[in-house]
This record gives structure tokens, C-alpha cells and sequence, in this order.
């Protein structure tokens, strides 16, 4: 019966590029890349470590390579940006934080935020501490 | 409406309607964001307070319940969510009945797999392997 097309999810080309929509399209794909690479990641990561050291240094030597560097570092920024317009969510969830300029704000604070802490994380790991 | 459509407004919206089903999903999205909240950030303050990352220190850091059971949680968790916010995902552009279901439930399978193997590890770390 129904023969008109069913209204689509919002695809890239139809939204106007801002903060807001940069946000909502990087929620999705860190999502999916925490998904799948970074569950992968996860539990590659637990076997290497539960089958002795031998086993780990195969995992321990991929992560120092520098595709796996991209990789973790990218997973870590992932992370970060995932939870921080997590957060977002959750507060607009209650229904605030939807005034134009307030929205506009946060939205770049997650990117912010998150560019920052990743940064933060890998100096630590790289500079401070090894 | 076109020609030959002889419902009513009413009847199409009927037809067209909510699957009444779906807020818990919703819900369990958010209630699962909220714990990863916790345990993520549990989980990269560790790391960051180990004196070293070297297989040693993780080992014995990971077979103690302090953080077996966190990591537990995790793994849980994290798996669950990312299935659900998959699902999410593929039902906004996967519309074919049969193909959304098959894609669906491989990732279901896929989910419940990486979940099953990471626990078995962490159980390895805690009580050693069956040899």
C-alpha cells in the first residue's frame, strides 16, 4: 500500500557543515571505530597478555610499529571524542544545552577536549614516562 | 496519497506507525554509556598509574580482583553497548527485512564471540591455564 518512500536517516550530503552536525557525524564513527577496531584491539591485547611474554611481545612489537601508533593514537582520540559528545548527549537528553549558541559551544568543546586529552595521553606515554 | 489509495489519513499513520518497541533499547544505550563512563576513565587512569607497561607489571596488575573485576565489567559493557549502538547504525541504512536481520545477527554472534574470548582471558589471568 504504502508505496511512497520511507524518510531516510540523515545522510552527509543534506546537512549544512557546523560544529553541531561535525559532532553528530563523529559520534557515529568513533562509535564504529571503538566498535570494531578498538574491541579488537581490547582483546587482542587480554589473549596477548594471558598466553605469556612471548605472545605479548607479537602484540607489543604491532602497537611500536608506526601503522600500529596511527592506530592507537587514533583509537585513543576514538575514545575521547566518543565519550566527551557522549557526554553532550546525556545533557541534551534532559533537554538542555539546544540554545543555538550554547549547542554551538559544546560542540566544539568535545573536538576541543578531545584533541587535548589524547595529546595529553600520548606525551605522558611517549615523553614523560619511557 | 495516490490515485487509487483509498485509505484514510488515519489508516496510512496506522499502518506506518511506532513498532512500539525500541525505548528500552534506547534506555539501555544510555544506562550502558553512563557505567562506560566509569569504567573507561577507571581504565585509562590505571594505565596512566602503573610504573611501567611491561607484560610483568600488567599481568600481575590484571589477575588481581582489584582490576579483574573492573576489566570484567568492561569488556561486558563495552561489548553490549557497541552492539547496540551497531544496531542503531545498520537499521538506519540497512532497510531490506532480510538483510538487516542477517547483518544484525552476525554482529550479534561477533559481539557475544569478542565478549566469550576476552572473559576467557581474563579468567586465564586469574586462575592460570588448565593445562
Amino acid at each position: 500500500m504504502a508505496t511512497r518512500p520511507r524518510p531516510l536517516s540523515p545522510h552527509l550530503g543534506i546537512w549544512r557543515w557546523g560544529p553541531g552536525m561535525i559532532v553528530s557525524i563523529l559520534h557515529r564513527a568513533t562509535g564504529i571505530a571503538l566498535s570494531v577496531a578498538g574491541l579488537a584491539v581490547l582483546t587482542w591485547w587480554l589473549m596477548a597478555l594471558a598466553h605469556g611474554p612471548e605472545r605479548y611481545a607479537t602484540f607489543d612489537k604491532a602497537a611500536h610499529s608506526w601503522i600500529g601508533l596511527v592506530v592507537l593514537i587514533g583509537l585513543t582520540w576514538s575514545f575521547f571524542q566518543h565519550l566527551l559528545s557522549g557526554i553532550r548527549h546525556l545533557v541534551m537528553d534532559t533537554g538542555a544545552a539546544f540554545e543555538l549558541g550554547v549547542n554551538k559551544t559544546f560542540a566544539i568543546l568535545t573536538i576541543v577536549g578531545s584533541v587535548i586529552l589524547t595529546a595529553a595521553l600520548w606525551a605522558w606515554l611517549l615523553g614523560v614516562r619511557s | 496519497m495516490s490515485i487509487g489509495d483509498s485509505s484514510t489519513p488515519l489508516g496510512r499513520a496506522r499502518g506506518l506507525g511506532s513498532a512500539r518497541e525500541g525505548g528500552e533499547h534506547w534506555l539501555t544505550e544510555r544506562v550502558t554509556s553512563i557505567a562506560l563512563l566509569l569504567l573507561g576513565t577507571w581504565f585509562i587512569g590505571s594505565l596512566l598509574l602503573l610504573p611501567k607497561l611491561d607484560p610483568h607489571t600488567l599481568v600481575e596488575w590484571l589477575s588481581a580482583p582489584t582490576a579483574a573485576i573492573p576489566m570484567a565489567l568492561l569488556v561486558i559493557v563495552g561489548f553490549k553497548h557497541a552492539l547496540d549502538g551497531m544496531k542503531v547504525f545498520i537499521d538506519d541504512y540497512v532497510h531490506e527485512p532480510g538483510s538487516n536481520f542477517v547483518i544484525n545477527t552476525l554482529l550479534l554472534f561477533l559481539a557475544v564471540a569478542g565478549g566469550a574470548i576476552s572473559l576467557y582471558a581474563l579468567a586465564i589471568l586469574s586462575f592460570g591455564a588448565a593445562s
